[in-house]
């Protein structure tokens, strides 16, 4: 049993690496999940890579919903103080995505918060400012000009948000508008009623639709994952989105309950990490709604450092969808600055 | 569309830029006395032997107090005060009356659960974490838990007019000191018997501080006694003429030495004793819960647990995902002082255990096993050992088939259901498995056909005072907790 067991494994091996030398390649998919076309030998001399291969969605990995949120639950168990904390804290206020998406929003609005932005406490020296400010389209080309000279990105939301009810043109009229308008990051939302249908290949199809129509602007997939229910269609439609070429995956739009929640966002983790191991590929996560204390900002940090480590512990790739945690993380810091907690009064509120 | 290219992924990289600052646990509150007696008869006594024994915090090698080491002569002291206790009080007490003391003792050690905790973890150098929310909550669990059998027992066991043993030897391991102390004592008192417990001698502090929580709790003297000392005081405890029972967690050996001593006795006999677990992993289990169990089920404790997941069978089509995520996650567990409100991984419980699991290990590299370590530091004073993997492993392999209680993870794979029941069955022990599948017929077929008495399935180590736990053939007989714990101190007509 030993022996052959051994054996079994190296013929496994070899037979993969011999496979490898002969057609140097495995078979190029064409667009379309389980649809593959062998070109193997046509582009022999050209392909040295190969392409990712799409998985068939129907099968994505599943998720026990227990074991799920016990590991969670795990995270917030460590404890985070001193040197640890304060680093933990700036790094926080860095990665968030200062957000308004509002029927009332006006340029008034916008311009305060792209202050704020740039300046979050100007009492507190040497404080990073926050990554990104989030608006809806209209108010992107506001947000840039008042942004001009710093190094903070404009996201705007776009394709029909919150709902994403409407036809792919409009769709992709919104995020070319967007972008036309100076948006680095666009945060789109899937279609959950199409995928709900089971109609994978649609959703999978608009969001490369959409990704080609950010062009240069990274595209944030919103899963709205309160919409989806269980945690192997959270893993699901955090696949389709990878697989489709999102350059961040997003728990929330922020106007459906309950948004992020630590147990999802690690789902969603974990399907990165099997898209970097598989591909090689790295993207980012933005949970969205509902963290607005600090302590929990740094539990999702923790989270961030022993899921994916230390590549990803930073603001190019993650970010906090957020309004009221740059307030709490702020009070934080100054506390860990003078040992006393301030009055909110001391913060402004934009 | 262009489909992106291939990239060969980046090692991921863990504690590089945020490392967590030291978050020590206090120990000021932990009263310690320099030297401790036997609790017998309510009081706490010089030996006879006159002799003391030192026990030492594992993760320092610092002496933490100085133990009576319990001869013969203090030993039939014991018994002779347990016999008297239960003849004049115990015996004759009503049921909700003993129920009383018993919740009591519960409530006490939930007062006192800081500093048993922070003493659990000093004196058997587990971490602070799993000490303060798994053995001590647990502890009082299983008190609170036979509390309420005491006057039920004719419920339990209906028509069948249950009765106390008398007088229960009860000799415990050093993995879990106060909670198998409470394993072993609440489901006794609960059916009316008395008590001589001896802990063992690596960790004997915080069944000490349980016998000052009884004294405390009025339990009428003698009900209860604790004495201390090495093998030779478990021996004379064994073979003493004036007890009833014996029950004994501990090794495989010392429990055949046991059944030998007690057999031709009338002694009754339950031994929970060594393990060699499979914990199987099928190609549609949900693989990143699954690899939490994996590391729950073999480091748990550093490993020293008799049910630990401590042989692991991958199925091969998902065997090389498996891996890669296990090495990653052994990267990100924290190893180190036991007091660290962050530590995963805490001291190995003695020099001489840490000497067996060096054996193993190097036993394991000479029989061909492939190797693979956490590359965490580990303190230069106390006994540390890093979290292990071993790859390459044979079903004959010794690290395959001896138990380690380390945190040493043997992993082999297997292709067919019925390949995987008889590799896991093919052994000598039998005490608990692990099933990972999301398929529920798959669980049921499995769990119907691994010997094992404590089967989980899409998790492991779990425990509650209401289930019954035990093994099948070399892992022991009997069962502790549940009702079924109950039978173990009973008689019935």
């Amino acid at each position: 049993m030993v022996g052959k067991n051994r054996r079994y494994d190296n013929t496994e091996k070899d037979a993969t690496e011999l496979k490898n030398s002969i057609s140097g390649q495995e078979p190029m998919f064409v667009f379309g999940m389980g649809k593959t076309l062998p070109l193997a030998n046509t582009c022999l001399p050209m392909c040295a890579q190969q392409s990712i291969s799409i998985p068939d969605f129907r099968y994505t990995p599943c998720i026990d919903q227990v074991g799920v949120e016990e590991r969670a639950a795990r995270f917030t168990k460590r404890s985070i103080k001193k040197e640890t904390k304060l680093q933990g804290l700036k790094l926080a206020l860095s990665m968030i995505d200062l957000t308004t998406l509002e029927g009332k929003d006006t340029a008034g609005k916008v311009q305060q918060l792209c202050y704020k932005a740039m300046h979050p406490h100007d009492a507190l020296p040497g404080l990073p400012t926050v990554a990104a400010i989030c608006v809806y389209p209209s108010m992107v080309k506001i947000a840039k000009k008042a942004l001009e000279g710093s190094n903070i990105k404009v996201a705007s939301v776009a394709t029909a948000f919150p709902s994403g009810q409407a036809p792919r043109s409009v769709k992709l009229q919104d995020t070319k508008f967007a972008v036309q308008n100076g948006a680095d990051e666009v945060d789109m939302v899937i279609s959950r009623g199409k995928f709900l249908e089971g109609e994978y290949n649609f959703v999978f199809d608009e969001i490369a639709a959409i990704k080609e129509a950010c062009g240069p602007a990274r595209l944030k997939v919103i899963l709205e994952t309160g919409e989806l229910t269980t945690y192997d269609k959270v893993r699901k439609a955090s696949d389709i989105a990878l697989y489709a070429g999102a350059d961040f995956i997003k728990t929330s739009t922020g106007k459906i309950q309950p948004a992020a929640t630590m147990p999802v966002t690690l789902v969603m983790l974990e399907a990165i990490r099997d898209y970097y191991y598989e591909t090689g590929i790295q993207v980012g996560m933005k949970p969205a709604g509902g963290i607005s204390k600090s302590k929990l900002a740094l539990h999702y940090l923790v989270m961030l450092n022993e899921v994916l480590g230390a590549d990803w512990m930073n603001n190019h790739w993650f970010r906090f969808g957020a309004s009221s945690l740059a307030n709490d993380v702020l009070m934080q810091l100054a506390k860990e600055e003078t040992g006393v907690y301030q009055s909110g009064d001391y913060f402004s509120n934009d | 569309m262009q489909l992106p290219k291939k990239k060969t992924p980046k090692a991921l990289k863990f504690n590089a830029t945020f490392t967590y600052a030291p978050a020590p646990e206090s120990k000021s509150h932990v009263k310690l006395q320099e030297q401790y007696g036997l609790f017998i008869n309510g009081k706490f006594e010089k030996p006879n032997s006159g002799k003391y024994f030192e026990t030492i915090n594992p993760a320092t090698e610092e002496k933490l107090a100085m133990v009576a080491d319990a001869n013969a002569k203090d030993v039939d002291k014991a018994v002779k005060a347990a016999r008297t206790a239960y003849d004049k009080v115990w015996s004759k007490m009503p049921g909700k009356e003993r129920a009383k003391y018993i919740f009591r003792i519960s409530r006490m050690l939930q007062e006192k659960a800081r500093e048993l905790s922070v003493l659990e973890t000093m004196d058997g150098g587990k971490p602070i974490r799993e000490s303060r929310d798994i053995d001590i909550p647990l502890a009082a669990n299983h008190f609170f838990y036979y509390a309420g059998w005491a006057d039920k027992l004719d419920y339990a066991f209906p028509n069948q007019q249950p009765k106390s043993l008398g007088v229960a030897g009860q000799i415990i391991p050093w993995n879990f000191p106060l909670l198998m102390a409470a394993w072993k004592i609440a489901p006794a008192l609960a059916t009316g018997n008395t008590i001589v417990l001896k802990p063992a001698e690596t960790t004997p502090l915080t069944a000490l501080k349980l016998a000052e929580i009884i004294q405390e709790s009025g339990l009428p003297e003698g009900v209860v006694n604790i004495i201390t000392g090495a093998g030779a005081t478990g021996a004379a405890l064994v073979q003493h003429p004036g007890i009833d029972k014996i029950a004994f967690t501990g090794s495989t050996d010392v429990g055949k030495l046991i059944q030998r001593a007690t057999a031709g006795t009338n002694k009754r006999l339950t031994l929970e004793l060594g393990g060699k677990a499979a914990n199987i992993i099928f190609e549609d289990a949900p693989l990143d819960q699954a690899v939490e169990g994996i590391i729950n089920g073999i480091f748990f404790n550093q490993g020293h647990v008799c049910c630990a997941g401590s042989r692991l069978f991958v199925q091969e089509s998902v065997y090389q995902k498996v891996i890669r995520k296990l090495k990653d996650r052994i990267e990100t567990l924290i190893v180190g002082d036991p007091l660290d409100k962050n530590t995963d991984i805490g001291a190995i419980n003695s020099k001489q255990q840490l000497d067996t699991i060096k054996k193993y290990i190097s036993i394991g590299i000479k029989e061909g096993g492939e190797i693979h370590e956490s590359s965490c530091a580990i303190p230069k004073k106390g006994f540390y050992c890093r979290p292990t993997l071993f790859t390459n492993v044979s079903q004959s392999h010794r690290i395959a088939r001896e138990e380690i209680f380390g945190p040493v993870l043997a992993i082999q794979t297997f292709r067919t259901d019925d390949e995987v029941i008889e590799k896991a069955n093919n052994t000598a022990y039998g005490l608990s498995a692990g099933v990972w599948t999301d398929k529920g017929s798959k669980i049921f077929n499995m769990t119907s056909k691994l010997r094992a008495g404590v089967i989980w399935a899409n998790t492991f180590n779990k425990f509650d005072p209401t289930s019954p736990f035990g093994g099948y053939k070399e892992s022991g007989f009997g069962r502790e907790g549940g009702v079924q714990g109950l039978s173990a101190y009973l008689k019935s007509f």
